[in-house]
Protein backbone atom coordinates (compact mmCIF):
# COMPACT_ATOMS: atom_id res chain seq x y z
CA UNK A 1 0.00 0.00 0.00
CA UNK A 2 1.23 3.37 -1.21
CA UNK A 3 0.86 6.76 0.85
CA UNK A 4 -2.54 8.81 0.72
CA UNK A 5 -3.50 11.78 0.56
CA UNK A 6 -6.66 13.38 2.77
CA UNK A 7 -8.56 12.84 -0.27
CA UNK A 8 -8.19 9.50 -0.85
CA UNK A 9 -11.40 8.24 0.50
CA UNK A 10 -13.43 11.00 -1.82
CA UNK A 11 -11.39 9.91 -4.80
CA UNK A 12 -12.68 5.97 -4.04
CA UNK A 13 -16.21 7.71 -3.28
CA UNK A 14 -15.88 9.71 -6.59
CA UNK A 15 -15.47 5.97 -8.68
CA UNK A 16 -11.39 6.87 -9.35
CA UNK A 17 -9.19 4.40 -10.65
CA UNK A 18 -6.25 4.43 -8.43
CA UNK A 19 -2.27 3.83 -9.18
CA UNK A 20 0.56 4.24 -7.93
CA UNK A 21 2.50 7.56 -8.13
CA UNK A 22 6.12 7.94 -6.84
CA UNK A 23 4.89 5.83 -3.63
CA UNK A 24 1.47 7.41 -3.82
CA UNK A 25 -1.98 6.18 -4.40
CA UNK A 26 -3.09 8.58 -6.65
CA UNK A 27 -6.07 8.78 -9.09
CA UNK A 28 -5.64 8.23 -12.44
CA UNK A 29 -8.98 8.93 -13.68
CA UNK A 30 -13.04 8.84 -13.39
CA UNK A 31 -13.97 7.42 -15.94
CA UNK A 32 -12.38 9.12 -18.80
CA UNK A 33 -8.99 10.36 -18.91
CA UNK A 34 -9.69 12.15 -22.63
CA UNK A 35 -13.20 13.94 -21.24
CA UNK A 36 -11.52 15.08 -18.33
CA UNK A 37 -8.43 16.48 -20.49
CA UNK A 38 -11.06 18.54 -22.38
CA UNK A 39 -12.67 19.42 -19.44
CA UNK A 40 -9.73 21.37 -18.02
CA UNK A 41 -8.77 22.80 -21.63
CA UNK A 42 -12.81 24.35 -22.29
CA UNK A 43 -14.05 24.63 -18.70
CA UNK A 44 -11.96 23.76 -15.92
CA UNK A 45 -11.13 21.00 -13.03
CA UNK A 46 -10.03 20.11 -9.98
CA UNK A 47 -6.99 17.92 -9.13
CA UNK A 48 -5.68 16.09 -6.34
CA UNK A 49 -1.72 17.42 -6.02
CA UNK A 50 -1.31 16.90 -2.21
CA UNK A 51 1.14 14.50 -2.89
CA UNK A 52 3.89 17.41 -3.39
CA UNK A 53 6.21 18.13 -1.19
CA UNK A 54 6.33 22.26 0.17
CA UNK A 55 9.09 22.83 2.15
CA UNK A 56 9.19 26.44 3.52
CA UNK A 57 13.11 28.16 3.62
CA UNK A 58 13.20 30.86 6.06
CA UNK A 59 16.76 32.52 8.17
CA UNK A 60 18.62 35.51 7.88
CA UNK A 61 21.21 33.74 5.23
CA UNK A 62 17.60 32.01 3.48
CA UNK A 63 18.52 34.15 0.58
CA UNK A 64 22.08 33.22 0.18
CA UNK A 65 21.20 29.53 0.59
CA UNK A 66 18.74 29.36 -2.43
CA UNK A 67 21.26 31.50 -4.72
CA UNK A 68 23.41 28.52 -4.30
CA UNK A 69 20.90 26.15 -4.25
CA UNK A 70 19.36 27.08 -7.39
CA UNK A 71 20.02 27.24 -11.14
CA UNK A 72 17.50 30.30 -11.46
CA UNK A 73 18.10 33.60 -9.10
CA UNK A 74 15.55 34.27 -6.17
CA UNK A 75 17.26 37.66 -6.55
CA UNK A 76 14.69 38.40 -9.48
CA UNK A 77 11.76 37.97 -6.48
CA UNK A 78 11.34 41.87 -5.98
CA UNK A 79 8.60 41.79 -4.10
CA UNK A 80 6.23 38.61 -1.69
CA UNK A 81 3.97 36.86 -3.90
CA UNK A 82 6.58 36.54 -6.63
CA UNK A 83 7.21 33.15 -7.93
CA UNK A 84 9.52 31.79 -10.36
CA UNK A 85 10.71 27.89 -11.61
CA UNK A 86 14.13 26.93 -11.60
CA UNK A 87 16.01 23.71 -11.45
CA UNK A 88 18.27 22.33 -8.60
CA UNK A 89 21.50 20.84 -10.10
CA UNK A 90 24.28 18.39 -8.91
CA UNK A 91 27.97 19.52 -8.88
CA UNK A 92 27.86 17.73 -12.51
CA UNK A 93 25.09 20.25 -13.45
CA UNK A 94 22.39 17.39 -13.33
CA UNK A 95 19.03 18.01 -12.48
CA UNK A 96 18.45 16.83 -9.01
CA UNK A 97 14.58 18.18 -9.54
CA UNK A 98 12.60 21.05 -10.80
CA UNK A 99 10.77 23.36 -8.36
CA UNK A 100 8.97 26.66 -8.06
CA UNK A 101 9.87 28.68 -5.34
CA UNK A 102 7.87 31.72 -3.94
CA UNK A 103 8.94 34.37 -2.33
CA UNK A 104 6.80 34.71 0.99
CA UNK A 105 8.35 37.06 3.23
CA UNK A 106 10.90 40.21 1.92
CA UNK A 107 11.42 41.73 5.41
CA UNK A 108 15.26 42.18 5.51
CA UNK A 109 17.17 39.66 7.54
CA UNK A 110 14.22 37.54 7.71
CA UNK A 111 13.09 36.86 3.97
CA UNK A 112 10.98 33.61 3.83
CA UNK A 113 10.59 31.52 0.68
CA UNK A 114 8.30 28.36 0.00
CA UNK A 115 9.65 25.49 -2.32
CA UNK A 116 6.99 23.05 -4.22
CA UNK A 117 8.92 19.99 -5.33
CA UNK A 118 8.35 16.82 -6.58
CA UNK A 119 6.40 13.86 -4.89
CA UNK A 120 8.66 11.17 -6.27
CA UNK A 121 12.12 13.02 -5.68
CA UNK A 122 11.07 14.28 -2.10
CA UNK A 123 13.08 12.33 0.15
CA UNK A 124 16.72 12.98 -2.00
CA UNK A 125 15.66 16.78 -2.41
CA UNK A 126 15.66 17.31 1.42
CA UNK A 127 18.28 15.35 1.69
CA UNK A 128 20.35 17.45 -0.71
CA UNK A 129 18.97 20.73 0.45
CA UNK A 130 20.04 19.98 4.15
CA UNK A 131 23.18 18.60 3.01
CA UNK A 132 23.62 21.83 1.19
CA UNK A 133 22.43 24.13 3.49
CA UNK A 134 25.49 23.69 5.79
CA UNK A 135 27.19 26.78 5.98
CA UNK A 136 24.14 29.21 5.77
CA UNK A 137 22.20 30.43 8.79
CA UNK A 138 18.64 28.55 7.29
CA UNK A 139 16.13 26.78 8.34
CA UNK A 140 14.14 23.90 6.64
CA UNK A 141 10.69 23.31 7.50
CA UNK A 142 8.82 20.46 5.40
CA UNK A 143 4.87 21.16 5.77
CA UNK A 144 3.49 17.80 5.27
CA UNK A 145 0.11 19.02 6.78
CA UNK A 146 -0.90 20.77 4.16
CA UNK A 147 -2.76 19.49 1.34
CA UNK A 148 -2.58 20.62 -2.67
CA UNK A 149 -5.19 21.69 -5.09
CA UNK A 150 -4.72 22.51 -8.27
CA UNK A 151 -8.08 23.84 -10.28
CA UNK A 152 -6.99 24.68 -13.96
CA UNK A 153 -9.18 26.04 -16.52
CA UNK A 154 -10.15 29.64 -18.27
CA UNK A 155 -13.19 29.03 -15.58
CA UNK A 156 -10.96 28.09 -12.92
CA UNK A 157 -10.51 31.02 -10.80
CA UNK A 158 -13.87 32.41 -11.46
CA UNK A 159 -15.79 29.53 -10.34
CA UNK A 160 -13.41 28.59 -6.73
CA UNK A 161 -14.11 32.61 -6.49
CA UNK A 162 -17.84 31.47 -5.69
CA UNK A 163 -16.88 29.13 -3.08
CA UNK A 164 -14.20 30.95 -0.90
CA UNK A 165 -14.18 33.90 1.81
CA UNK A 166 -14.63 37.43 0.51
CA UNK A 167 -11.04 38.01 1.04
CA UNK A 168 -9.70 34.56 -0.96
CA UNK A 169 -11.74 36.06 -3.66
CA UNK A 170 -10.20 39.46 -3.88
CA UNK A 171 -7.06 37.87 -3.80
CA UNK A 172 -7.78 35.67 -6.62
CA UNK A 173 -8.78 38.59 -8.42
CA UNK A 174 -5.63 40.47 -7.77
CA UNK A 175 -3.28 37.77 -8.50
CA UNK A 176 -1.23 38.05 -11.87
CA UNK A 177 0.20 35.34 -13.56
CA UNK A 178 2.98 32.89 -11.55
CA UNK A 179 2.11 35.06 -8.03
CA UNK A 180 0.98 33.34 -4.98
CA UNK A 181 0.30 34.81 -1.52
CA UNK A 182 -1.39 33.44 1.97
CA UNK A 183 -4.55 34.08 2.86
CA UNK A 184 -4.89 32.93 6.45
CA UNK A 185 -4.11 29.38 6.99
CA UNK A 186 -4.30 29.11 2.51
CA UNK A 187 -1.76 29.51 -0.01
CA UNK A 188 -2.93 30.52 -2.93
CA UNK A 189 -1.06 30.92 -6.31
CA UNK A 190 -1.75 31.76 -9.80
CA UNK A 191 0.62 28.55 -11.22
CA UNK A 192 -0.26 25.38 -12.86
CA UNK A 193 0.85 22.59 -14.99
CA UNK A 194 -1.66 22.26 -17.81
CA UNK A 195 -1.40 25.23 -19.91
CA UNK A 196 -4.68 27.32 -18.18
CA UNK A 197 -4.96 29.72 -16.40
CA UNK A 198 -5.69 28.07 -12.77
CA UNK A 199 -5.03 28.26 -9.32
CA UNK A 200 -2.92 25.74 -7.27
CA UNK A 201 -3.80 26.26 -3.41
CA UNK A 202 -1.99 25.05 -0.52
CA UNK A 203 -4.60 24.52 2.66
CA UNK A 204 -4.57 22.63 5.47
CA UNK A 205 -5.50 19.04 5.36
CA UNK A 206 -8.61 19.08 7.52
CA UNK A 207 -10.07 21.40 4.80
CA UNK A 208 -9.11 19.94 1.72
CA UNK A 209 -11.85 17.43 1.47
CA UNK A 210 -14.27 20.06 2.48
CA UNK A 211 -13.31 22.00 -0.37
CA UNK A 212 -12.85 19.35 -3.30
CA UNK A 213 -16.08 18.45 -2.71
CA UNK A 214 -17.73 21.78 -2.53
CA UNK A 215 -16.29 22.25 -6.13
CA UNK A 216 -17.00 19.00 -7.47
CA UNK A 217 -20.63 20.11 -5.94
CA UNK A 218 -20.55 23.09 -7.87
CA UNK A 219 -19.63 21.33 -11.28
CA UNK A 220 -15.79 21.34 -11.05
CA UNK A 221 -15.11 17.84 -12.38
CA UNK A 222 -12.24 15.88 -10.13
CA UNK A 223 -9.55 15.01 -12.86
CA UNK A 224 -6.98 12.57 -12.40
CA UNK A 225 -2.87 12.33 -13.07
CA UNK A 226 -3.53 10.87 -16.92
CA UNK A 227 -5.06 13.90 -18.00
CA UNK A 228 -2.58 15.83 -15.74
CA UNK A 229 0.06 14.32 -17.57
CA UNK A 230 -1.46 14.79 -21.44
CA UNK A 231 -1.93 18.59 -20.15
CA UNK A 232 1.34 19.85 -19.04
CA UNK A 233 2.67 17.45 -22.47
CA UNK A 234 0.38 19.53 -24.85
CA UNK A 235 1.45 22.23 -22.51
CA UNK A 236 5.56 21.24 -23.39
CA UNK A 237 6.32 21.05 -19.72
CA UNK A 238 8.64 18.92 -18.69
CA UNK A 239 8.28 15.96 -16.39
CA UNK A 240 10.59 15.05 -13.90
CA UNK A 241 12.11 11.50 -13.76
CA UNK A 242 11.02 11.55 -17.63
CA UNK A 243 12.44 14.47 -19.68
CA UNK A 244 15.13 15.18 -17.40
CA UNK A 245 17.20 13.80 -14.76
CA UNK A 246 20.21 13.72 -12.95
CA UNK A 247 22.09 12.18 -15.88
CA UNK A 248 20.62 15.63 -18.02
CA UNK A 249 21.88 19.32 -17.67
CA UNK A 250 19.09 22.15 -18.10
CA UNK A 251 20.41 23.00 -21.15
CA UNK A 252 19.19 19.80 -22.87
CA UNK A 253 16.18 19.52 -21.05
CA UNK A 254 14.76 22.70 -22.83
CA UNK A 255 15.51 24.62 -19.25
CA UNK A 256 18.01 26.89 -20.50
CA UNK A 257 15.56 29.55 -19.75
CA UNK A 258 15.54 29.46 -16.12
CA UNK A 259 19.02 29.35 -16.03
CA UNK A 260 19.93 32.98 -14.45
CA UNK A 261 23.76 33.51 -15.69
CA UNK A 262 24.08 37.29 -14.29
CA UNK A 263 25.42 38.09 -12.19
CA UNK A 264 28.82 36.50 -13.20
CA UNK A 265 30.01 35.68 -9.82
CA UNK A 266 27.08 33.93 -8.65
CA UNK A 267 28.19 30.40 -7.58
CA UNK A 268 24.94 28.13 -7.88
CA UNK A 269 25.56 24.42 -7.89
CA UNK A 270 26.68 22.92 -11.20
CA UNK A 271 27.30 26.74 -12.82
CA UNK A 272 30.72 25.13 -13.94
CA UNK A 273 29.78 22.49 -15.60
CA UNK A 274 27.08 24.80 -17.78
CA UNK A 275 29.62 27.37 -18.64
CA UNK A 276 32.09 24.96 -20.16
CA UNK A 277 29.24 23.35 -22.29
CA UNK A 278 28.32 26.40 -23.16
CA UNK A 279 31.52 26.90 -24.62
CA UNK A 280 32.06 23.30 -25.69
CA UNK A 281 28.51 23.18 -27.07
CA UNK A 282 25.43 21.18 -26.28
CA UNK A 283 25.07 17.84 -27.80
CA UNK A 284 21.25 17.74 -27.59
CA UNK A 285 18.47 19.73 -27.26
CA UNK A 286 14.85 18.26 -26.19
CA UNK A 287 12.28 18.97 -28.85
CA UNK A 288 8.49 18.67 -29.85
CA UNK A 289 7.69 15.80 -32.35
CA UNK A 290 3.94 15.58 -34.00
CA UNK A 291 3.17 12.57 -36.00
CA UNK A 292 0.81 12.93 -38.67
CA UNK A 293 -0.13 9.86 -39.44
CA UNK A 294 -1.86 7.28 -36.90
CA UNK A 295 -0.25 5.97 -33.81
CA UNK A 296 0.70 6.97 -30.93
CA UNK A 297 4.38 8.11 -29.82
CA UNK A 298 5.63 6.43 -26.32
CA UNK A 299 8.55 7.53 -24.23
CA UNK A 300 11.42 5.63 -25.21
CA UNK A 301 11.07 5.00 -29.06
CA UNK A 302 13.93 5.59 -31.37
CA UNK A 303 14.02 8.95 -33.44
CA UNK A 304 15.88 9.08 -36.47
CA UNK A 305 17.18 11.81 -37.82
CA UNK A 306 18.55 11.46 -41.63
CA UNK A 307 22.44 12.49 -41.87
CA UNK A 308 22.59 13.80 -38.13
CA UNK A 309 22.07 10.91 -35.90
CA UNK A 310 19.81 9.15 -32.97
CA UNK A 311 17.74 10.10 -30.61
CA UNK A 312 14.67 9.11 -28.00
CA UNK A 313 11.26 9.99 -27.00
CA UNK A 314 11.29 11.30 -23.33
CA UNK A 315 7.50 11.82 -23.29
CA UNK A 316 4.93 10.51 -25.64
CA UNK A 317 0.97 10.23 -26.24
CA UNK A 318 -2.29 10.91 -27.47
CA UNK A 319 -2.84 14.90 -27.59
CA UNK A 320 -6.70 14.94 -26.99
CA UNK A 321 -6.89 18.87 -27.89
CA UNK A 322 -5.04 18.17 -31.41
CA UNK A 323 -6.49 14.43 -32.02
CA UNK A 324 -2.83 13.35 -33.12
CA UNK A 325 0.16 11.78 -31.24
CA UNK A 326 3.08 14.29 -29.76
CA UNK A 327 5.92 14.04 -27.82
CA UNK A 328 9.00 15.41 -26.40
CA UNK A 329 13.00 13.83 -27.99
CA UNK A 330 15.99 14.31 -26.96
CA UNK A 331 18.04 14.77 -30.09
CA UNK A 332 20.60 15.75 -31.40
CA UNK A 333 21.71 19.53 -31.61
CA UNK A 334 21.80 19.43 -35.28
CA UNK A 335 18.50 18.19 -36.20
CA UNK A 336 16.55 20.16 -38.45
CA UNK A 337 12.14 19.87 -39.37
CA UNK A 338 11.95 16.25 -40.02
CA UNK A 339 12.55 12.84 -38.12
CA UNK A 340 11.40 9.67 -38.20
CA UNK A 341 10.41 7.42 -35.59
CA UNK A 342 9.94 3.65 -34.99
CA UNK A 343 7.12 2.18 -33.80
CA UNK A 344 6.69 -1.34 -33.21
CA UNK A 345 9.49 -2.29 -35.85
CA UNK A 346 7.90 0.27 -38.02
CA UNK A 347 9.40 3.76 -39.15
CA UNK A 348 6.87 6.85 -39.30
CA UNK A 349 8.02 10.42 -40.74
CA UNK A 350 7.23 13.11 -37.69
CA UNK A 351 7.61 17.05 -37.60
CA UNK A 352 9.93 18.56 -35.39
CA UNK A 353 8.65 21.52 -33.59
CA UNK A 354 9.44 24.32 -30.41
CA UNK A 355 8.19 21.85 -27.38
CA UNK A 356 5.01 23.45 -26.69
CA UNK A 357 1.47 22.45 -28.63
CA UNK A 358 -1.07 23.67 -26.92
CA UNK A 359 -1.51 26.95 -24.62
CA UNK A 360 -4.68 28.35 -23.18
CA UNK A 361 -6.82 25.91 -25.19
CA UNK A 362 -5.23 26.74 -28.40
CA UNK A 363 -3.13 24.64 -31.33
CA UNK A 364 0.44 26.24 -31.46
CA UNK A 365 1.05 23.68 -34.33
CA UNK B 1 -17.56 -4.34 -12.80
CA UNK B 2 -17.68 -5.51 -16.57
CA UNK B 3 -19.84 -7.22 -18.23
CA UNK B 4 -19.46 -10.30 -19.73
CA UNK B 5 -22.47 -11.48 -21.82
CA UNK B 6 -23.60 -15.58 -22.00
CA UNK B 7 -23.35 -15.95 -25.72
CA UNK B 8 -19.76 -15.02 -26.25
CA UNK B 9 -16.72 -16.97 -26.23
CA UNK B 10 -13.63 -15.45 -24.90
CA UNK B 11 -9.55 -15.63 -24.74
CA UNK B 12 -7.43 -15.48 -22.07
CA UNK B 13 -6.12 -12.43 -23.57
CA UNK B 14 -9.39 -10.75 -23.36
CA UNK B 15 -10.96 -10.54 -26.80
CA UNK B 16 -14.08 -12.10 -27.71
CA UNK B 17 -15.52 -14.17 -30.30
CA UNK B 18 -19.23 -14.94 -31.49
CA UNK B 19 -20.24 -17.36 -33.92
CA UNK B 20 -22.29 -16.07 -36.42
CA UNK B 21 -25.46 -17.86 -37.99
CA UNK B 22 -23.41 -17.46 -41.44
CA UNK B 23 -21.04 -19.70 -39.93
CA UNK B 24 -18.45 -16.78 -39.68
CA UNK B 25 -16.76 -15.46 -36.49
CA UNK B 26 -16.69 -12.00 -35.17
CA UNK B 27 -14.28 -10.25 -32.78
CA UNK B 28 -13.76 -7.91 -30.63
CA UNK B 29 -12.10 -6.85 -27.39
CA UNK B 30 -14.02 -7.25 -23.90
CA UNK B 31 -15.34 -4.55 -21.85
CA UNK B 32 -12.56 -5.64 -19.12
CA UNK B 33 -10.10 -5.21 -21.91
CA UNK B 34 -11.25 -1.88 -22.35
CA UNK B 35 -11.97 -1.03 -19.02
CA UNK B 36 -8.02 -1.80 -18.31
CA UNK B 37 -6.96 -0.40 -21.01
CA UNK B 38 -8.24 3.47 -20.63
CA UNK B 39 -9.19 5.35 -23.14
CA UNK B 40 -8.83 3.90 -27.19
CA UNK B 41 -7.42 6.59 -29.49
CA UNK B 42 -6.10 4.34 -32.39
CA UNK B 43 -6.60 0.66 -33.58
CA UNK B 44 -4.71 -0.92 -35.99
CA UNK B 45 -6.76 -4.07 -37.85
CA UNK B 46 -5.59 -6.79 -39.97
CA UNK B 47 -5.64 -6.68 -43.49
CA UNK B 48 -8.72 -8.64 -45.29
CA UNK B 49 -7.49 -11.64 -46.93
CA UNK B 50 -5.28 -12.66 -44.32
CA UNK B 51 -4.98 -15.73 -43.38
CA UNK B 52 -4.23 -16.29 -39.48
CA UNK B 53 -3.55 -19.01 -36.86
CA UNK B 54 -5.57 -19.14 -33.32
CA UNK B 55 -3.50 -16.85 -30.93
CA UNK B 56 -1.49 -15.02 -33.55
CA UNK B 57 -1.06 -11.17 -33.78
CA UNK B 58 -3.71 -9.53 -35.29
CA UNK B 59 -3.50 -6.06 -34.95
CA UNK B 60 -2.82 -3.18 -31.96
CA UNK B 61 -5.06 -1.26 -29.85
CA UNK B 62 -3.43 2.20 -28.70
CA UNK B 63 -5.13 3.68 -25.65
CA UNK B 64 -3.78 6.93 -23.74
CA UNK B 65 -1.90 4.48 -21.44
CA UNK B 66 0.19 2.19 -23.99
CA UNK B 67 -0.17 -0.44 -27.20
CA UNK B 68 -1.31 -3.87 -26.76
CA UNK B 69 -1.34 -6.33 -29.22
CA UNK B 70 -4.69 -8.41 -29.92
CA UNK B 71 -4.84 -11.84 -30.90
CA UNK B 72 -7.30 -13.68 -32.76
CA UNK B 73 -9.11 -16.22 -30.62
CA UNK B 74 -9.83 -18.74 -33.66
CA UNK B 75 -7.75 -19.37 -37.28
CA UNK B 76 -8.95 -18.10 -40.70
CA UNK B 77 -9.01 -16.28 -43.13
CA UNK B 78 -10.15 -12.34 -42.52
CA UNK B 79 -12.90 -11.26 -44.60
CA UNK B 80 -13.86 -8.30 -43.10
CA UNK B 81 -12.36 -5.33 -40.67
CA UNK B 82 -14.61 -2.59 -38.98
CA UNK B 83 -13.58 0.59 -40.74
CA UNK B 84 -16.35 2.56 -38.05
CA UNK B 85 -13.18 2.17 -35.44
CA UNK B 86 -10.71 4.03 -37.68
CA UNK B 87 -13.24 7.34 -36.91
CA UNK B 88 -14.41 6.27 -33.76
CA UNK B 89 -12.22 4.18 -31.67
CA UNK B 90 -13.82 5.57 -28.67
CA UNK B 91 -16.72 3.06 -29.48
CA UNK B 92 -14.55 0.42 -27.89
CA UNK B 93 -14.76 2.07 -24.52
CA UNK B 94 -18.52 2.93 -24.68
CA UNK B 95 -19.48 -0.46 -26.29
CA UNK B 96 -16.93 -3.02 -26.49
CA UNK B 97 -19.34 -5.95 -27.59
CA UNK B 98 -21.04 -3.59 -30.79
CA UNK B 99 -17.19 -2.07 -31.57
CA UNK B 100 -15.97 -5.80 -33.48
CA UNK B 101 -12.65 -5.92 -34.45
CA UNK B 102 -12.89 -7.93 -37.79
CA UNK B 103 -14.57 -11.28 -39.14
CA UNK B 104 -13.11 -14.32 -39.76
CA UNK B 105 -14.31 -17.54 -41.84
CA UNK B 106 -12.90 -20.18 -39.59
CA UNK B 107 -10.29 -23.06 -40.51
CA UNK B 108 -11.78 -25.04 -37.74
CA UNK B 109 -15.10 -23.94 -35.92
CA UNK B 110 -13.76 -26.18 -33.26
CA UNK B 111 -11.09 -23.94 -31.84
CA UNK B 112 -14.36 -22.13 -30.43
CA UNK B 113 -14.51 -24.77 -28.06
CA UNK B 114 -10.84 -24.40 -26.78
CA UNK B 115 -12.05 -20.45 -25.83
CA UNK B 116 -13.39 -19.64 -22.27
CA UNK B 117 -17.35 -19.41 -21.77
CA UNK B 118 -18.24 -16.46 -19.80
CA UNK B 119 -18.61 -18.07 -16.47
CA UNK B 120 -14.74 -19.08 -16.80
CA UNK B 121 -14.00 -16.01 -18.34
CA UNK B 122 -15.28 -13.85 -15.25
CA UNK B 123 -13.08 -16.01 -13.31
CA UNK B 124 -10.01 -15.06 -15.14
CA UNK B 125 -10.79 -11.57 -15.97
CA UNK B 126 -11.34 -11.58 -11.77
CA UNK B 127 -8.18 -12.86 -11.40
CA UNK B 128 -6.39 -10.34 -12.66
CA UNK B 129 -8.64 -7.36 -12.46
Amino acid sequence: MGQRTPLYDLHLALGAKMVDFGGWDMPLHYGSQVEEHHQVRRDCGVFDVSHMCVIDVSGSQAKAYLQHLLANDVERLHFPGKALYSAMLNEQGGVIDDLIVYLTDAAEGQRGYRLVVNAATRDKDLAWMRQQSGAFAVELNERSELAMLAIQGPHARAKTCELVTQARAALIHELQPFQGLAEGDWFIARTGYTGEDGLEIMLPADQAVAFFNDLVGAGTSPIGLGARDTLRLEAGMNLYGQDMDESVTPLAANMAWSVAWAPAGRQFVGRKVLEELNSTGVQSRLVGLVLEERGVLRAHQVVRVGGVGEGEITSGSFSPTLGKSIALARVPTATGERAEVEIRGKWYPVRVVKPMFVRHGKALI
Amino acid sequence: MSTIPADLRYATSHEWARLEADGTVTVGISDHAQEALGDVVFIELPEVGKTLAAGQEAGVVESVKAASDIYTPVGGEVIAINQDLADSPESVNSDPYASWFFKLKPSDVSELDKLLDATAYQATAGDDA
